[in-house]
Parts: structure tokens; C-alpha cells; sequence
């Protein structure tokens, strides 16, 4: 869809799934449409609030087992967010939202509970929480660059056949599998445990879920800080080997 | 309480000079001179000895910490935010009780300091120790506290605190193991309030909310909680705000007894009038009134370093400390003050042990604010910073070195902003001697 009027991105839940600073993803968006020309809004969804279907991209951060399982009742409850997708709209799921998404995940009691299903993935607990610095190569052609975050999650999360893998780890632990993967792209549904947050470190990825609700080529953004960032972060793992 | 005969042990040893008491075990006392000496030596080698002595002796004895406290009063503060100012001020306003007060307002607030603090003022009858949040549930244990000040629960260092609910269950099964502790709280954090609710008694106090990021979910029932516009808080499972006995809006401090005061502290900010009513609410379940306190927290113009005010070439550099999204909130909220010239600003964000090694939260702080401050970065985390400032459209410089980027300001006044261990070097490099 051609944005002639606003585009509009939904901030899922930043209350009961904003621990990690991933709502700076929903900042990253706007401010990399707004420098292009492109006008666009952020839509605030507390858990208070119906999803409306209507926005053109989503993002939901990461936070704690119990609000997590809130926040799943919710967007179950509500539906919003599933008719959204239904119709097209970008997703951008990151750490306790990638499991929010999945079909399925268990709490730290080990209860299951039934995620939303927009992402084809079922997440288990680690043994050892997953706690550090991220570096993956992309296992899909719609990116070219590496991948940098930082993860902090016990999840170990298994794909399944409707999900390709978002990258492959270098560093780090990922998903958690045993598969070395790190991330799951369902259609326009993407899912990550990478903080940082991870727009912010990885233009690229921004960009491309972007380029998916515009539609048209985005014109490149060169951002001297982002350049220094990204050669920071990865620099230092290729160092450390 | 017993300070009629915590008094009377002051009396008993003039002068104050650190010893070990005669009450304590042979291995104890032999823990503590080792201690000492360890202490000694560290300063002699032109380190800070805050912590090697406790670390020695703790070695040496492992029930140091609660053999040491068994001899005196303890209150403990603890809590996201705030602890070291709280601790502060609660230490001068207790000395109204006693000649000398054992503290660890460097801020060594793990269990080897603690017993550092206690060795080094070893006759001090009264100890104010400031707990790191993660250690609190150990050290209750141990010492068995007159009193607990709990200011706030918030996230902080995630990945090495771990989340703030987990933090908080911890906290509170350390409070109903603890018999006839008395827990003074914040009644307007929810997390707090679920914690001190298992404590034998607790005394409110209320500020106001700045941060409630982290309280949205009931730490009782996992239910959403219901914020009102007032600041009530309620949850369906019946957990609600607690009526405050003590609480402080604008820069009056209202008290049980009815009366209201008006503070004026020199420290500036909402965060440090709330902390000034924690202390007085403090002092005052130890039997020292309000009237008896309020010029000790008026004096307190400097809390080891934070908001001192040092002159270098033609700055007049402000230290400000900030280490989480809600201090960076209270901090930020501070920085325009009366005067014809905004502040330059400069923002050192380290990211050491003691700081976390996950930058993300630099995305929950609104830095969007500093649009029209010169702000200059510096720092480990410089280009995490400068990105999250790009992106805020707030213009920045990068600068390599913490005292470069003061100079690098342009002349009048400048607040430096600064995580925890870019604050010990603000402090150590600016102020000479830290």
C-alpha cells in the first residue's frame, strides 16, 4: 500500500511489554519515514485499549512471564492484531513478543500457554538463561548485512515449517534449539530476540519492514552514528573470534 | 527501641575510635583487626579500602556481618533509586541520637561493605547501611534490622538484576521470615507495597509516581493493575495503595501528627524531596522528630559527589547521577534551572559491571528533551548513545575523554549526567581525590 496519507505503527503493549526499550523500534520506524519525506504516527495500544486492525505495522517488545501471559490473553481476547495480519499488516515481535506470536510457549512454572499462532514456532525454557551479545549472519536474501543485539530471554525456541529463520548465530545463543538460528519470519510477521533495540543497531532490517508497508524503494539514509555503532558491536565480536 | 542504651554505649567510649567490642566472638574480633589492617593497607597503597577490609574479614568469619550488626540498631535502606541520598540523610538524623552513626554512603553497598562500614565505625551504636536491592533479602537475614526503607522497585540493570517482579518475591519472602521488622515504603509503587505487606508492620510514605513502567502487572494475582489520575492504584484481587502516613507534594512534607512543612532542601528534584520524607519517616519510627531533622536534610548539599557543583577553566560542572530509566527521568527533569543560560550537558554512559552490559533502556529515557542543550557524549557507550540522540534529533558531539568533553563545552554552566562508573571517574577526575 502506497502511503499517501499516514502511516500509522501500532505500539503493542508498551506497558506490559516495553521492559527491554523496544519501543525505541516504533521510534526508529517513524523517524526513518519521517526523514524521507514520509509522514507517519505512532499508535500507543495499552492493554486497555481494542487493536485496531487499521495500522500498517505493529512492533511488541519484550518483559516479564507475567505480564507476558497477560499480554497474550489480550491480544488473544481482542483479535485485532490477527485480523491485522490476515489483511497484510508487518509485524515486528521481539523477545517474549517472538513467543507471544508462536503457537505456544511455557512460563518459568511450566505452564502452556497457547500463543497467537502468527508465527509458526513453539518455545520451551532453557536450562541457563540466554544473556549477551548477539552476532548473526541473515539466513534470508531480504537482508545482507549482519545482524548485532543483545539477548536476555530463557526461552529455546523451535521452528517449525512455516518459519524460515530470520539469521543464523555467530555469537551468542539465539533461538536455542540446537539449530544455531536466532529469530523466525512468518509472511510479513517478524520475530527476534534481539534487544538493543534491534532497529536501532540494524538499519537494514528496519528498512526492509518498511519497504514492505510502503511499497516503494526507500531512498538510502546514511546516519554517521548508526555507522559508528554498528562497527563498534560488530568489530568487537570478529575481534574476540 | 533500644537507643536509651545505644546511647549510653557512646557515652561509654569517648572519643569514637574505631575498636572491636568485647561482646564479640574471639574469631570475630580477630576477623575484624584483619580487616582493619586489610583496610589500612589498601589506603596506603593509594586505593580505597572500602571494600577489601569487609571482603577480609567476612573471609576470615562468615557470620561477621551479623555479629557486627548484632551489636546496634540497623536500618537498612534499599530500593532502585534513591538509597544513598535516603541513607544520608537518615544517618545525619539519627545522630540527634547518637554521637556517631556507622554508614556506607560511598556507596560499597553489597554484604563486604556492609561489614567494611561496621568494622570501620566499630563503636557506632546506630548503623544506616544502604543495601544493593539484589543482596537485600540476605542481609535482612543477617542482621536482623530495626527498620527496612524500601524506595522503589524499578528495572535496572537487567542482565544482571534480573526482572523487577522477581527481584521484589524475593524481597518479600525475606520480610515474612523477618520477625517484628518494621519496613517504611513507598505506597506508591505496587511492587513495594506487595513486598512490605509481609512484614510485620510498615509505615507509608507517598510522593507521587514518577516511574510506573514497571508496575502495571499485580505482583499478587498477574492481573493488569488500574492506575487513577490521582495516583491511587488498585488491583481486582483487593491489592491497593495504601493510605501513606507520611506523604510529600510540591515541597510540602505532611506528617502523621497533621502538621505540614514546607521542606526546602538544597538537593533539587521531586526524586530527593521524597527521599528527604523516607528519612524523616524514618527518624521519627526511631523517636526523633521532625522538628529535630529538618535541618539535617537542608544541610545536605552533596551526596559523595552528586550534585556538587566544581569549577574547572571557565565551567561551572554540576555532577548528576543517573544509572536506569527512572533516575534518568528524575535527572533530566532537572536540569533547567533559574539563570539566563541553558546548561550544556554532558552525558557519560559506561558500561562496566556495575553499569549492565544491555544499552537498550537508553531508548526508555526521553532524551528527546535535551533539544536546545549543546550536548556532548562520552563514554563506553558513546555511539549507543549517540544513535538513540540521532534519532531524538538532538544535536550531540562524541567525545573521547570525560574531562575533553567538559572543555570542550562552551563556558557557563554544564551538567554532567553520568551512569555509575562514569561517575566515580567524574568525581575522581574533576574533584580530585575520589
Amino acid at each position: 500500500m502506497v502511503a499517501e496519507s499516514a502511516v500509522r505503527i501500532g505500539v503493542l503493549l508498551p506497558d506490559l511489554l516495553g521492559t527491554y526499550g523496544d519501543t525505541g523500534n516504533a521510534v526508529v520506524l517513524r523517524q526513518r519515514l519521517r526523514w524521507r519525506g514520509i509522514a507517519a504516527h505512532l499508535v500507543p495500544l495499552g492493554h486497555d485499549t481494542a487493536v485496531p486492525e487499521s495500522c500498517d505495522l505493529y512492533v511488541l517488545g519484550g518483559g516479564e512471564d507475567s505480564a507476558q501471559v497477560l499480554a497474550t490473553r489480550h491480544l488473544n481476547a481482542d483479535g485485532g492484531l490477527r485480523r491485522a495480519v490476515g489483511r497484510g499488516a508487518v509485524v515486528l515481535a521481539v523477545c517474549a513478543g517472538l513467543q507471544v506470536l508462536g503457537e505456544s510457549f511455557a512460563t518459568a512454572d511450566g505452564t502452556t500457554v497457547p500463543g497467537l499462532g502468527l508465527l509458526d514456532l513453539t518455545t520451551g525454557r532453557r536450562a541457563v538463561r540466554a544473556v549477551g551479545e548477539v552476532l548473526a549472519a541473515p539466513a534470508t536474501d531480504l537482508l545482507a548485512t549482519p545482524l548485532t543485539g543483545f539477548e536476555n530471554h530463557g526461552g529455546a525456541t523451535a521452528l517449525g515449517p512455516d518459519a524460515r529463520p530470520l539469521a543464523h548465530v555467530r555469537r551468542g545463543v539465539g533461538n536455542g534449539s540446537n539449530d544455531r538460528t536466532e529469530g523466525a519470519i512468518t509472511g510479513r510477521v517478524v520475530g527476534t530476540y534481539l534487544h538493543g533495540p534491534v532497529l536501532a543497531r540494524n538499519p537494514e532490517l528496519a528498512d526492509l519492514l518498511l519497504g514492505w508497508v510502503t511499497g516503494i524503494p526507500l531512498t538510502p539514509l546514511e546516519l554517521p552514528e548508526v555507522t559508528a555503532l554498528r562497527a563498534r558491536c560488530i568489530g568487537r565480536h570478529r575481534s574476540r573470534g | 527501641m533500644a537507643l536509651t542504651a545505644a546511647r549510653a554505649r557512646v557515652r561509654q567510649r569517648p572519643g569514637c575510635t574505631v575498636r572491636t567490642s568485647p561482646a564479640l566472638p574471639a574469631r570475630t574480633r580477630l576477623a575484624v583487626v584483619a580487616g582493619l589492617l586489610a583496610g589500612r593497607l589498601s589506603r596506603c597503597c593509594g586505593r580505597s579500602g572500602t571494600v577489601i577490609g569487609g571482603r577480609t574479614a567476612s573471609a576470615l568469619d562468615p557470620q561477621a556481618l551479623a555479629r557486627l550488626a548484632a551489636q546496634r540498631t540497623v536500618v537498612l535502606v534499599s530500593g532502585t533509586n534513591g538509597k544513598t541520598t535516603t541513607a544520608l540523610m537518615t544517618a545525619r538524623a539519627l545522630r540527634h541520637h547518637a554521637a556517631s552513626v556507622a554508614s556506607n554512603h560511598e556507596g560499597a553497598n553489597m554484604p563486604d561493605g556492609l561489614v567494611a562500614a561496621l568494622i570501620r565505625d566499630g563503636s557506632a551504636p546506630i548503623a544506616v547501611l544502604e543495601v544493593d536491592e539484589p543482596y537485600l533479602p540476605q542481609v535482612v537475614a543477617a542482621v536482623r534490622p530495626a527498620a527496612v526503607v524500601l524506595l522503589n522497585i524499578t528495572r535496572d540493570q537487567l542482565d544482571r538484576v534480573g526482572e523487577t517482579r522477581m527481584v521484589a518475591a524475593r524481597i518479600e519472602r525475606a520480610f515474612a521470615a523477618a520477625p517484628e521488622l518494621t519496613v517504611v515504603a513507598n505506597a506508591d509503587d505496587p511492587l513495594v507495597v506487595a513486598a512490605a505487606l509481609a512484614a510485620a508492620r510498615q509505615v507509608w510514605v507517598s510522593g507521587g509516581s514518577g516511574w510506573i513502567g514497571d508496575a502495571r502487572v499485580c505482583p499478587q494475582c498477574g492481573a493488569a493493575i488500574a492506575y487513577q489520575a490521582d495516583g491511587h492504584w488498585s488491583c481486582r484481587c483487593g491489592l491497593h495503595r495504601p493510605t501513606a502516613a507520611w506523604t510529600i507534594c510540591e515541597d510540602v512534607l505532611s506528617a502523621p501528627d497533621g502538621s505540614h512543612t514546607a521542606l526546602r532542601l538544597a538537593l533539587p528534584g521531586r526524586a530527593n524531596r521524597l527521599n528527604a520524607g523516607f528519612a524523616a519517616a524514618t527518624a521519627d519510627l526511631l523517636g526523633v522528630p521532625l522538628s529535630a531533622v529538618l535541618d539535617q536534610l537542608r544541610a545536605v548539599t552533596d551526596v559523595d559527589g552528586r550534585y556538587r557543583t566544581v569549577h574547572r577553566g571557565d565551567h561551572q560542572v554540576r555532577l548528576l547521577l543517573a544509572k536506569n530509566p527512572a533516575g534518568w527521568q528524575e535527572t533530566l527533569s532537572m536540569l533547567d534551572r533559574p539563570g539566563p543560560h541553558r546548561p550544556s550537558v554532558v552525558l557519560a554512559v559506561n558500561a562496566r559491571e556495575a553499569d549492565g552490559a544491555d544499552p537498550s533502556w537508553l531508548w526508555d529515557v526521553p532524551f528527546e528533551q535535551l533539544g536546545g542543550h549543546e550536548v556532548l557524549v562520552v563514554g563506553d557507550r558513546a555511539a549507543d548513545l549517540a544513535a538513540r540522540l540521532a534519532y531524538a534529533e538532538v544535536d550531540h558531539r562524541v567525545v573521547a575523554d570525560l574531562v575533553a568533553a567538559v572543555d570542550a563545552a562552551p563556558p557557563g554552566p554544564l551538567d554532567l549526567l553520568a551512569n555509575y562508573t562514569a561517575f566515580r571517574e567524574a568525581a575522581r577526575r574533576l574533584c580530585g581525590g575520589r
